[in-house]
């Protein structure tokens, strides 16, 4: 067993560190107060490579490991949530699918474009009637000589306005024996005739990032872009949470640790009844709570981004690891607050926005209640893993 | 022509340096390329096609110190090379100069050589000379711009106390870089594969084909300067014209002015 961080994976966590610390920081809370995604964000990230950094060479990516893109995420939400939300549905949710499920010329099609960042991916699951019980949507596609033609809505999408293609999942089968089995996944064009989207605004945090909705009206897809086959739909979304999910978990240990490094800096600065608040053991039992959950969040998504790397399944840790992690974030974030006393209730300071954005993650990419369901169904023997027809790849060096 | 540039391996800017007699520890800082070098590795990556030739990245340390080479790597640098030998420990500036000068003579037809314009360590600013007057070369230091460069020459702007100052040289050169000559850029995940999976070379003074030179310069006493107790104050509130009439009082008060 071998604990430590190789080289290259102190390489890239420093440069995704630089680059979040140096270009993003500065500016994170005007564009946090104003709602609106700092234009630069998505090309930039395209452009260092960070939006392809675990998919192979041969599809545009960097090659890196699954470990490196949960460094990255860490780096990432350290600063602001948005960056990470950018990298769970552009690389989980839409690219590592299309790699693990999608054609070879699929691949090719869609998969190198956003790989290398010169395309954003979204992936669109949730619908307004339907969001934790997913396999009851109601958008539906239906058959129509090489096409599909596609009807409904969904709701809360990621990058809804900003993105090119999105991982869409809709029903193709109305009375299947079982709901999940009627579903459909396509690789959509949100460009196509009869697609329209917009934002979403007044939300609680991610203010700084995008969310909105996307509206099908006989929205014609090629059947070649369907991901996986007709009635796998269910199967292809739940893969996309698998990564998806890791995201979030790995974000969420980095949004700990800046809680935590805000805490400290200020319990160092801060004096009361005579000494700094750190000196107080009620403050230090924060940062001690603190400080174990960012160990123990970080050794969850480290251990599942082990898992990928082999090629082993990991739904049980990946989900262990997205609940443990947001709702320590949101603990974190919170007990910063408390520590920051009333300036940590006003947004000169950045706990306010790292306990916005935090409570969201509690809510996505499957609510915790769900995570709590998928853990005791598989300790109860209820849930047990079947080999996919398609599985996600274990990491492979390229030289 | 190819491109040397030297990068020295330093203590992360955020050190705390402490003094315990007379050995100075850095603690246990994260080590790292010293950042004006980033700036002349940028440089040299950015020069390297017009004179049509590979970057070397050069630095002389113990021999483990191969962060800031693998930096410079994972960057873009095509070569990299660590000088280390126990014979150089405890070496001076000149000692310095002597043994990277005879590294830079052992790489192939080089055009350019690129310094960072100081260590943050030791700080002192003169390598780039010095390693100019052992090799002979015309030393260009401070520079901010490079305007033309061709085998024939080089012309750039050095930002000098009095202002800007353009000078032309032939080549072979040493050019010392400044932050104005623009930001560096990161390692590439590509650079950083490449780099993680690097083997160093290391040349210790046998390759050199030198003796290890004797120091100049020696330390009879190093001391920690005496902390001075700093109170610091944030003028909150009113118009800004109101917090620099407060200020101007308070400095008035003080006597500073
Ligand atoms: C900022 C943000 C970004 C998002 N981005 C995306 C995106 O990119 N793509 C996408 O498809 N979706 C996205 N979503 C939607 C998100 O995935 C859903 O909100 C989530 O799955 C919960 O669904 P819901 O909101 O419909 O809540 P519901 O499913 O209606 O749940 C309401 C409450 O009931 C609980 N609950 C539901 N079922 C059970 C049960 N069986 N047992 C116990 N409790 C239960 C839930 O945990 C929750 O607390 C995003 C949401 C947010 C807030
Ligand atoms: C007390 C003391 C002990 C020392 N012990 C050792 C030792 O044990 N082993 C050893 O190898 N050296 C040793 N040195 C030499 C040291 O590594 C420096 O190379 C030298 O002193 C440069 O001085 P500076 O840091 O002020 O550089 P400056 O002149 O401020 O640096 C200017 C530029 O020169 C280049 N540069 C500086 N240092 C190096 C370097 N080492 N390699 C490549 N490029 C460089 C960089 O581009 C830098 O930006 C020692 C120096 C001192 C003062």
């Amino acid at each position: 067993m071998n604990f430590g961080l190789t080289e290259e994976h102190r390489m890239a966590q420093k440069m995704v560190r630089d680059f979040s610390q140096k270009e993003v920081a500065p500016i994170i809370q005007e564009y946090d107060r104003k709602q609106e995604m700092a234009p630069f964000i998505l090309p930039r990230m395209g452009e260092l490579g960070i939006l392809g950094i675990c998919i192979p060479e041969k599809y545009g990516g960097q090659g890196m490991d699954y470990i490196s893109l949960g460094l990255a995420c860490e780096e990432l939400e350290a600063v602001d949530t948005t960056l990470r939300v950018v990298m769970s549905v552009h690389t989980g949710l839409c690219s590592m699918t299309i790699w693990q499920w999608g054609t070879e010329e699929q691949k090719q099609k869609f998969l190198v474009p956003l790989a290398r960042g010169e395309k954003v991916g979204a992936g669109a699951f949730t619908e307004p009637g339907a969001g934790s019980d997913f396999s009851n949507i109601q958008a539906t596609a239906k058959r129509d000589g090489d096409d599909y033609i596609l009807n409904g809505e969904k709701m809360w999408i990621s990058l809804a306005s900003k993105a090119d293609f999105a991982l869409v999942t809709v029903r193709t089968q109305k009375n299947a024996a079982k709901p999940s089995g009627g579903l459909t996944a396509f690789i959509v064009d949100l460009t196509t005739p009869g697609v329209t989207r917009g934002d979403i605004h007044g939300k609680l945090g991610v203010r700084a990032g995008s969310t909105g909705w996307i509206n099908f009206q006989d929205a014609r897809v090629p059947a070649a872009n369907r991901i996986g086959e007709e009635g796998e739909g269910f199967k292809v979304t739940m893969s996309a949470f698998d990564n998806g999910r890791y995201t979030v978990a790995a974000g969420a240990t980095g949004l700990i640790r800046a809680a935590l490094e805000a805490s400290t800096d200020y319990a160092n600065e801060r004096k009361a009844f005579g000494r700094p608040i750190g000196q107080h053991q009620l403050i230090q039992s924060k940062i001690a709570h603190m400080t174990l959950n960012y160990e123990a969040a970080q050794l969850l998504y480290l251990k599942a981004g082990w898992l990928k790397n082999q090629g082993v399944r990991n739904t049980k840790e990946t989900s262990a690891a997205k609940w443990f992690a947001t709702e320590k974030s949101f603990e974190a974030a919170n007990e910063a607050i408390q520590i920051h006393g009333a300036y940590g209730f006003s947004d000169e300071y950045n706990v306010e926005r790292y306990l916005r954005n935090a409570r969201g993650a509690v809510i996505y990419e499957g609510s915790n209640e769900i995570q709590q369901l998928i853990q005791a169904s598989y300790a109860l023997g209820e849930r047990k893993d079947k080999a996919l027809r398609m599985e996600m790849p274990a990491y492979e060096e390229s030289v | 022509m190819n491109i040397v540039v030297c990068v020295k391996q330093v203590p992360d800017s955020a050190a705390q340096l402490t003094v315990e007699g007379g050995n100075i520890s850095w603690g246990e800082a994260p080590l790292v390329i010293n950042p004006w070098d980033e700036y002349a590795v940028e440089a040299a990556l950015q020069k390297a096609g017009d004179l049509g030739g590979n970057v070397t990245v050069i630095s002389m340390g113990k021999a483990d110190e191969t962060e800031a080479l693998k930096h410079s790597l994972a960057m873009g640098c095509n070569e990299a090379v660590l000088i280390s030998d126990p014979a150089l420990a405890g070496s001076d500036n000149v000692a310095a100069a002597r043994v990277l000068a005879a590294a830079i003579a052992k790489v192939d037809d080089v055009g350019l050589v690129f310094f960072g314009k100081q260590a943050i360590d030791s700080d002192t600013g003169t390598l780039p000379a010095q390693v100019a007057r052992v090799l002979g070369w015309p030393t260009l230091t401070l520079v901010s711009a490079i305007d033309e460069l061709s085998a024939d020459g080089i012309k750039v702007e050095r930002a000098i106390e009095e202002g800007r100052q353009v000078v032309k040289s032939r080549l072979p050169a040493v050019v010392s870089v400044i932050k104005d000559y623009g930001e560096p850029r990161y390692p590439s995940f590509m650079g950083i594969r490449k780099a993680a999976r690097a083997t160093i070379p290391v040349w210790a003074l046998g390759e050199l084909g030198i003796e290890a030179p004797a120091p100049v310069v020696a330390w009879p006493e190093v001391m920690a300067p005496q902390q001075r107790e700093i109170a610091t104050e944030l003028i909150t509130g009113g118009s800004p014209a109101e917090i620099a009439a407060t200020l101007a009082d308070k400095i008035m008060a003080e006597k500073v002015l």
